[in-house]
This record gives structure tokens, C-alpha cells and sequence, in this order.
């Protein structure tokens, strides 16, 4: 028995997601005990797996195929499966992330088991059923949830819901090679091409994130903001009234149904702070909200606040900045 | 082209989620209800497709009788058939709601060719259990991606487009397929006042559905942990800018 932890990447680059899923991986196969395993799948698997023994995977499982070229939902999702059915875990989870959910989608489907989506724990105390607790809501409610089934356990992870670890015990990460069956087929859902446009620093990593709601105003109203995030090497983001007002691209939207952030600080500028909103931004370690009413959810939030109009207080503290930089 | 979009009737929530007394549900009495967000794009996505290539879109929806609006709303932005599989539970999970679409999808497409495209949502607003249109999907034996923000219609085939961090990703299928529609990927229109008035008339079909029970069963809904902070007021107006700028070089971002 095992517990098996998917781990993405792309190309052979780690997704900083798979080490939280493998942190709480190791936990639980403590818990159970028994052996915690990552899953590497496709081209570029060698190179991503030097980090995950040291959060403690006991082996690492390179799944290889002629077709695994780069990412498929399909391809990966019975990739899986028949790993699954080769090793027989007890469980098998990921990080919730995009690629995540949808690998892990296809793993439960195709041998139709439960999936319980983005869990913060998982109680094991009872072997055919177990008791998760789930994010609804994107995070702003929490569901108790059974997981009943004699077939193995399917979950993912909630991304920024753990930190993740290293392994206090050694763990060996010794390498194992695994070639499924995969059909032509797989391939229509392979990545066929890349559009890129941004390099670097993008609004899910960056160490700050200057947001901009409906306070701001206006699509020029945001040149301030854009300013202020050069002169703190961050990005600008957005809350949904903006992009609902055509003022800024979606891909800059912080949200439910946009970007988790997770900077350093985030400066929240003339945003309400509704929960469709906040819960994309709750993982920021420090938020500092700046808006002319006191009373905004955002204000009650944040851990720093200005109370002012963010037209008068961004350029203040623009100028501030250039002074002390001068 | 013959469309379907599978949409979900959820509680258009402010700053606040309350949970009912029998912590089975949100406590809806004070919000309205709207069509959950990625879906109300995948629903303004096939409208434009039918508006571009011509054809015709089915909406769908599991629910309550009171869902019948969103479709309703459907109907006054242009979509054409609308189904209905009324609930009266309050939660289905995600595999019992899923065999319960595929029976109705195979219904539909009885005696006609298969939906060219069935569009869902990522993932619905509330339960975001991020798998339904999946295993739609794979009891269909129909190529399915999820997460995407952009796509294109060929002969017999889509280009979709997934955001990642930093770009796209690109994916070449054939049809009939499946896609998961996030936010983003339109600004969906508001209905005109003739669209509102032509949506009384249209025919909503309402079929029982047929299911299989899965294995995730809600015990009940409860709020996480307040992080009781108190905000530190580091100043009003201008005059705070030095403040400010004393925590910017604290926190090691200048």
C-alpha cells in the first residue's frame, strides 16, 4: 500500500504546487504507514524529480511514452490509471491546481471513484470512509465531506492551503521507470503549441501585486498603479467590476475566477473587497488596503490600511519612493 | 452547429456567505441567484459561435425548479433549446450530477448527429468540485480541456486556448469535443429588452433525470477561521505616503 502523489511540471520545471501536495502526501502516509510516492509523467520527468525525495517521496514513478511529449489531460489522466492499477495505492492526490483538478478528474472518472477537489485535511480514522475537509466558494467556505469507497482514495490539495515542507525522515526518491499502453488517441488533447506573453515576473508569483478596483475609476486611471508596481519590480491587478468595465485584461484579474495571488504585500487600491475577490487574495502575507471608506470589507481585512483617495495617496507615495531612491 | 452548455443556477453572494441553520446550504434569503460565472461565458462563447457560423444552442441545466431563470436568461441573450432536470435535493455530487447530464446529453442527441460542442463551465461558483464536465466527457468518449480562455472553430475541428502563467497553451481537437470555459474568454452581453420579452415565450423541456449515486456525501458547511487581524490605520490621505513607504522598505519589496 502507497500513497500516491501526482507531481506537475512543465518541461521538466517543477511546479512549486507538486511540493505542497507532496508535503501533505508524506503526512498522510505517515499517518496510514505506509510509502509515499511521486508521480513524474512525460518528457522532462528526470529533470523535475531532484527535489522531491528531500519532501519526502519515498520513490519517484517516470512514466515514459513516445507520446507523452508535453502536457495532456488525456494522456497523463490514463497514464495514471494504469499506474494506479499497477501499484494499487491506498490513495492518490495532487495539488489543485489547473492541471491538478483535471488530471485527477480523468484518473476518477476513468475508473469511476469519487474525487474530492481541493481538501485542506483529510481524517482516515475510518479505512472505507474518510472525512475531508473541502474549500467551497474558492476558499470561503469549508465543507465536512465523506469519501466513501472501498476503491482507492482520490483527492487534490488546495493550492497555498499548506506550506509546504521538507522531510524530517531521509527518503530514498529512488527512481522507477513505467511505460503505460496509450492509445493515438490521447494525443488530441496534448499541448499543441505556446503563445508567450510575458516573461518573468507574472501576477501568481510576483512578490507584489498592485490591485486596482472599481475605485480607481477608469482604464487611465491606471497609470499610477502601473507606476508604482515598476517602481516595486511587482505587476498590477485587477478586481472583477474592472474588467467587467473593460479597463483591464482578464489575465490580470485577482479572484474566484481569476489569479490566486500569493505575494508579499498586496496593495489593494480603491477595491470593496467582495468575497469573490478576497478569496483570490487571502494568500498574500501582508495586505495593505488604501480606500476612502473605512468601512470596506477590504479595510477590515487587511492587515494595513490608508484611509484616502487612492488618486491623492498612490501619487504621494510615488513621490516618496523617488525621494528616498534619489 | 448544434451547441450545448451545461450551466449551474448559484447564489450571487456580496461580501459575506451565510450558512443555513441545518448547515446543509447558503443561506440564500437575502441574495439573488445568477448563472455561475464561467458558465455565463461558455453561454455568450456559443451564442457568438451560432451568431459567426450559424446553428443553433441548447442550454442545460440540473437544479432546482427555480433554475428555470437561468435558462430563461439563456433565452434573452440568444440561446435557442433549453432542458431542465429538476432536483430536489440540495446537494448532488459531482459524479451522480454528471451521470445524470450524460443520460441527457445521450437523450438529446437520439436520432440527430452529436453536439458539435459541449461547453461547461472550469468549474461551478459554489462546490467548484472541478470534474463534472470530465466525466461527461470520458462517458461520451469525446476529447475534453479544460480551463479555456480563447478558442477558434474550423472544419471539423477547435483551437482552444488554456492561460497559463505568462501565455497560452494551444490545443488542436477534433469535433465533437468538450471544453471547460473560465471567465475571460468573452465579456458576455447584457440581454436586450426584446430578448427579455422573447425569453417568457421560450419552451423549457423538463425532464426527471436518471443518476447514479456517488461516493461524496456533504456532512455540512461551516465558515474557515476569521484571521481576527486589526488593521494597523497607517494614516489618511497624502500625508500617510511616508508610512507607507516605511513599511514598503519593512517588508524588503523596495
Amino acid at each position: 500500500m502507497s500513497v500516491l502523489v501526482l507531481c506537475d511540471h512543465d518541461r521538466g520545471a517543477l511546479a512549486e504546487a507538486s511540493l505542497e501536495a507532496l508535503t501533505f502526501g508524506r503526512r498522510l502516509a505517515n499517518d496510514l504507514g505506509v510509502a509515499c510516492s511521486g508521480v513524474l509523467i512525460g518528457e522532462g520527468a528526470d529533470n523535475a524529480s531532484t527535489s522531491l525525495a528531500s519532501y519526502g517521496a519515498d520513490s519517484i514513478y517516470l512514466v515514459e511514452h513516445s507520446l507523452l511529449t508535453d502536457y495532456g489531460p488525456s494522456a497523463w489522466g490514463e497514464s495514471l490509471v494504469q499506474l494506479v492499477n499497477k501499484v494499487g495505492p491506498t490513495a492518490v492526490l495532487a495539488c489543485g491546481t489547473d492541471r491538478g483538478n483535471e488530471v485527477i478528474a480523468h484518473l476518477a472518472a476513468s475508473i469511476d471513484a469519487p474525487f474530492v477537489a481541493n481538501c485542506l485535511t483529510a481524517d482516515t480514522t475510518n479505512p472505507s470512509t474518510w472525512l475531508m475537509t473541502r474549500v467551497q466558494w474558492g476558499g470561503s467556505l469549508l465543507e465536512d465531506s465523506e469519501l466513501s469507497t472501498e476503491q482507492v482514495k482520490i483527492f487534490t490539495v488546495v493550492h497555498h492551503g499548506i506550506e509546504a515542507e521538507q522531510s524530517e525522515s531521509s527518503n530514498s526518491g529512488q527512481q522507477e521507470s513505467f511505460t503505460p499502453e496509450l492509445d493515438e488517441s490521447v494525443g488530441q488533447t496534448i499541448v499543441a503549441d505556446r503563445v508567450v506573453l510575458t516573461q518573468g515576473i507574472t501576477l501568481s508569483t510576483s512578490p507584489v501585486v498592485v490591485g486596482g478596483g472599481r475605485g480607481v475609476g477608469s482604464a487611465e486611471a491606471f497609470a499610477p498603479l502601473e507606476e508604482l508596481a515598476e517602481e516595486l519590480n511587482g505587476v498590477v491587478g485587477c478586481s472583477r467590476a474592472v474588467t467587467n468595465n473593460g479597463w483591464r485584461p482578464h489575465s490580470d484579474q485577482v479572484g474566484q475566477t481569476g489569479t490566486r495571488i500569493a505575494p508579499q504585500i498586496y496593495i489593494a487600491n480603491g477595491i470593496s473587497g467582495a468575497i469573490q475577490h478576497w478569496v483570490g487574495a487571502m494568500a498574500a502575507k501582508n495586505i495593505l488596503a488604501i480606500n476612502i471608506d473605512p468601512e470596506a470589507n477590504m479595510v477590515a481585512k487587511a492587515g494595513y490600511a490608508v484611509i484616502g483617495d487612492l488618486h491623492q495617496v498612490v501619487p504621494a507615495v510615488l513621490e516618496e519612493i523617488r525621494r528616498r531612491k534619489s | 452547429m448544434r451547441l450545448l452548455v451545461c450551466v449551474k443556477r448559484v447564489p450571487a453572494p456580496g461580501a459575506r456567505i451565510n450558512i443555513t441553520a441545518d448547515e446543509q446550504d447558503v443561506d440564500a434569503a437575502h441574495l439573488g441567484f445568477t448563472t455561475s460565472p464561467h458558465e455565463e461565458c461558455a453561454l455568450e462563447e456559443a451564442v457568438q459561435i451560432v451568431e459567426n457560423h450559424g446553428g443553433e444552442v441548447t442550454v442545460l441545466t440540473l437544479g432546482p425548479a427555480e433554475a428555470e431563470e437561468q435558462l430563461r436568461y439563456a433565452a434573452s441573450v440568444g440561446a435557442h433549446h433549453f432542458v431542465l432536470l429538476p432536483v430536489t435535493e440540495v446537494d448532488w455530487d459531482p459524479q451522480r450530477t454528471a451521470s445524470a447530464l450524460t443520460k441527457a446529453i445521450q437523450d438529446l442527441e437520439q436520432g440527430n448527429e452529436p453536439f458539435d460542442l459541449v461547453l461547461f463551465g472550469n468549474e461551478s461558483a459554489d462546490s467548484g468540485g472541478f470534474q463534472v464536465g470530465v466525466r461527461v466527457a470520458q462517458a461520451l468518449s469525446r476529447p475534453i480541456v479544460n480551463g479555456i480562455k480563447g478558442m477558434e472553430i474550423g472544419e471539423g475541428t477547435v483551437t482552444a486556448r488554456r492561460e497559463i502563467d505568462g501565455g497560452f497553451e494551444v490545443y488542436e481537437m477534433p469535433t465533437p469535443a468538450i471544453l471547460g470555459i473560465k471567465e475571460g474568454i468573452n465579456l458576455p452581453r447584457y440581454p436586450t429588452m426584446k430578448g427579455r420579452l422573447a425569453s417568457k415565450k421560450a419552451e423549457v423541456e423538463v425532464n426527471e433525470p436518471t443518476s447514479e449515486q456517488g461516493g461524496q456525501t456533504r456532512i455540512k458547511l461551516h465558515r474557515p477561521e476569521e484571521k481576527v487581524s486589526e488593521t494597523v490605520i497607517l494614516g489618511n490621505g497624502p500625508e500617510a505616503a511616508p508610512a507607507v513607504v516605511d513599511l514598503l522598505e519593512e517588508l524588503g519589496v523596495l
